[in-house]
């Protein structure tokens, strides 16, 4: 069975997260040990909240060099809605703070003109697509329609530096913000798969999958 | 864009879905986790448990129930009903619940929505409202199920909610609930052109064309429905289908 580690941080509701994995029969660990999550196949960095304690969770758990450490080994990371935030260099959500650094750019509340019936937090199932220069072959998105509607809840939006890791954006208000990230073996999704029904967990499944081929070509 | 989101609400006394009318006289519909399943495999959007007895008896038994529905349910889960502090915000969330929904604490000690939202995030806060008609355009709050007057206009309220950090506003018409006549629309109206963040409407649904109604005449990002549902009015898909073809955005 596919082991993936869901990091506990001492944030949010993640029983979600192993519950959808369970479900679609993987074997979530949730842990903040060193050798449990450098030993699992993939890892999920979950989130909701402030990035701010986000991040600080992840010093005080000595967290930080460890993401790095696995994302090094090439195996499939996922960070979700804050998780995936926390992937940039930086948020200016309450003041400035640093984030992982793992893709260039930072985290900026939505900086769209929202009309009359558009409120913010942006609290609402919303359409992904691939931006004009994008594709989703080979990536967790590849058997995801078009268009396909995803659970959405969050005010700030990452603005990555390299359009090309954009692997989803969505539109609201007056433009689109992005969706999604990717940048070789990290993804990371601003909705909530495990809160986006049958579709959501079909992701997690392309997620679990993305794992065998790493072994495949491992070996 | 924006989508109009389907909320089932499922008010829970001792282990039965329960339903009333002015949130009163209650009737037994089901079991809750049966209920949850079969609108989540339908395409529900959201599901939110109330426990409609635990304020009375200050406790909450949905703990369990909610357990059960994050094993099955892939969609947002909202618990509300009895939940006093901190702790029980800690606990609810432990079980699985994605949002808290608060009514009786929030009036009795505000401050608890600001610190909440500081410790957990303000998406997870959604402040619960009952209100009941005072004349034209006015309402006051009431608590433990429409019960306990406060003397809190509902305008206001709603307004201070927001300085406090609240996620979201679910705003249940006494007057409307369980009649099946239509929603307040003058209160829903109000009340989501007075906040930034989203408005859910609850109380009245009876026809398809009533959630129509509420989205051609106010700005309300979700609707939760319980009569429509419960008593197989008609299906999700159905209702999702209906409202679609009047041009109104929904997730199928």
């Amino acid at each position: 069975m596919i082991k993936v580690a869901v990091l506990d941080y001492g944030i949010g509701n993640v029983r979600s997260i192993t519950n959808a994995l369970t479900s679609i029969g993987a074997e979530p660990i949730l842990t903040s040990d060193n050798e449990l999550i450098l030993s699992a196949d993939a890892l999920i960095l979950p989130g909701v909240g402030a990035f701010a304690k986000g991040m600080q969770n992840l010093k005080d758990r000595n967290l930080v060099g460890l993401i790095h450490q696995f994302v090094d080994s090439g195996k499939p990371f996922l960070g979700i809605c804050l998780g995936m935030q926390m992937l940039l260099e930086e948020s200016e959500e309450f003041g400035f703070n640093k984030g992982l650094g793992l893709i260039k750019g930072k985290v900026v509340k939505l900086p769209l003109k929202l009309g009359n019936e558009e409120k913010l937090p942006h609290v609402s199932w919303n359409e992904i697509s691939p931006p004009s220069h994008g594709r989703w072959n080979n990536t967790l998105l590849e058997s995801t329609a078009i268009s396909s509607d995803v659970y959405f809840i969050h005010s700030y939006v990452a603005l990555p530096n390299d359009q090309s890791e954009v692997l989803s954006h969505t539109f609201y208000g007056d433009g689109y913000f992005c969706s999604a990230v990717q940048k070789d073996n990290i993804t990371g999704f601003q909705f909530h798969p495990e809160k986006s029904g049958a579709l959501g967990l079909n992701m997690l499944s392309e997620f679990i999958e993305s794992t065998r081929k790493i072994n495949y070509e491992s070996n | 864009m924006h989508k109009l989101r389907l909320i089932a609400r499922l008010d829970v006394k001792n282990e039965f879905v329960i339903k009333g009318i002015h949130l009163e006289g209650l009737r037994k519909i089901g079991n809750p986790n049966v209920l949850a399943k079969k609108y989540y495999d339908e395409g529900i959007d959201e599901i939110v448990f109330m426990d409609a007895v635990a304020s009375l008896y200050g406790r909450n038994n949905l703990f369990n129930i909610i357990e059960q529905a994050c094993k099955e349910v892939f969609v947002p889960i909202a618990i509300g009903g009895g939940i006093r502090s901190l702790h029980d915000i800690e606990l609810a969330l432990k079980s699985g619940a994605d949002k808290i929904v608060l009514n009786t604490q929030a009036v009795k000690t505000p401050q608890i929505i600001s610190d909440a939202s500081r410790v957990y995030g303000s998406q997870c806060i959604v402040a619960s409202i009952e209100a009941k008609s005072k004349g034209i355009n006015k309402w006051e709050a009431y608590v433990d199920n429409g019960r306990e007057e406060t003397g809190l206009d509902v305008i206001e309220w709603v307004k201070k909610l927001e300085d406090l950090g609240v996620g979201e506003i679910m705003v249940t018409s006494i007057d409307q609930e369980g009649t099946k006549k239509g929603f307040d629309l003058d209160l829903i109206d109000q009340v989501s052109n007075m906040v930034s963040v989203p408005v859910i409407a609850s109380g009245g649904a009876g026809k398809i064309n009533h959630i129509v109604e509420l989205k051609k005449k106010t700005t309300a990002s979700a609707v939760a429905l319980a009569s429509l549902i419960h008593y197989n009015i008609h299906s999700i898909p159905e209702i999702k289908e209906s409202v679609i073809a009047q041009d109104i955005h929904m997730r199928l």
